[in-house]
């Protein structure tokens, strides 16, 4: 948990599909509502390239994606998620993982724990 | 600084084909400063290499580095310990800092992880401009600070020449006159007399085409 999008860069997004994540979604405060005035914005512009590194290496940009939403805004955010894992659950395991499967290797930091 | 682009990541993976243990290498200078070869830029291009080489079913190991600076022996030395433990070096230093590094390191391949650009300015986030290309002999006193040989296509030095169509310049309508700059930069510092001083001829063997250059200050040896 980050308190602020402001903090994602490209290397945090990708780590997290090194440690096996099928698909990350980064979740930011409504543009032009950013208590650190343009952390979200900041934000975007980085999914947005790993969009770009992820199309290149054919594990295919639709893995990534961003959401605003406010604090409030709880029913939202659970409609978003679950839209996500939707989404996920139909492109399947990322190729990294379908790699790892083939090789008996743990997809996961938390399946090594 | 010296600015750069990153090399294509397909170019990259097939350089590092033949490896399964490399260093990533950035450094800490103008590359960081220009977003293409410090230490962020070594996590997210270790990161993809790892991601892209496990993706095809072969995986490779990659130890991440930065370094001070790649064109300093006194950085480029904090490396030998372990340098020779791995296949090959992946830089994303400037073409100086990747060159001083396969000197330095001799019997591991060097391999280029961006392509290096030009001496300049940032215009803005995301925008750099060629400002200088080391001539070895500046005058940017007589030219209102604006230099000639960079800021001209054609590097004259009494211009515009007939190129130049409202202050726009033949070869790119993107790129402005750099003649019709310095005069327009010489009136309003009331300095056109300073047109008139400059030579008739550059001489052209302080800069590249005398080959690779040298700087000995005796004074700091």
């Amino acid at each position: 948990m980050l308190p602020c999008t402001g903090r994602i860069d490209e290397a945090l997004l990708l780590k997290a599909f090194e440690n096996g994540a099928d698909g990350v979604m980064v979740v930011g405060c409504l543009e032009g509502d950013c208590h650190y005035v343009n952390g979200n914005i900041r934000a975007r512009a980085r999914v947005k390239r790993v969009y770009g590194i992820l199309e290149k290496i054919n594990i295919g940009p639709d893995r990534v994606r961003m959401y605003n939403l406010s604090a409030g805004e709880g029913s939202k955010f659970a409609a978003y998620s679950n839209e996500f894992v939707e989404q996920i659950l139909e492109l399947g395991p990322s190729p990294i993982n379908v790699a790892r499967g083939a090789t008996g290797q743990v997809t996961s930091q938390e399946e090594a724990a | 600084m010296i600015t750069g682009t990153p090399k294509p990541i397909e170019e990259i993976l097939e350089m590092i084909e033949p490896y399964d243990d490399i260093i990533v290498a950035g450094c800490h200078g103008c590359v960081t400063v220009c977003r293409v070869g410090g230490e962020k830029e070594v996590q997210v291009l270790a990161s993809t290499l790892r991601l892209a080489r496990e993706a095809s079913g072969r995986k490779i190991e990659i130890k991440e580095v930065s370094l001070e600076r790649q064109c300093d022996p006194e950085y480029v030395e904090t490396m030998r310990p372990y340098v020779e433990d791995h296949q090959a070096v992946l830089s994303i230093a400037c073409g100086a800092g990747i060159q001083f590094l396969a000197e330095k390191f001799t019997a591991t391949p060097l391999l280029p992880g961006i392509n290096t650009g030009f001496l300049g300015v940032t215009e803005r986030q995301g925008e750099w401009a060629e400002r200088c290309q080391g001539c070895g002999d500046c005058v940017l006193h007589l030219t209102g600070g604006i230099c000639p040989v960079t800021r001209c296509a054609k590097s004259l030095f009494h211009g515009p020449c007939g190129g130049s169509v409202r202050g726009i310049c033949e070869v790119d309508k993107e790129v402005k006159c750099g003649w019709q700059l310095i005069i327009d930069r010489l009136v309003a510092l009331d300095q056109m007399e300073n047109y008139g001083k400059l030579k008739p001829y550059k001489g052209w063997n302080s800069a590249r085409d005398g080959g690779p250059r040298r700087i000995i200050r005796e004074d700091m040896i």
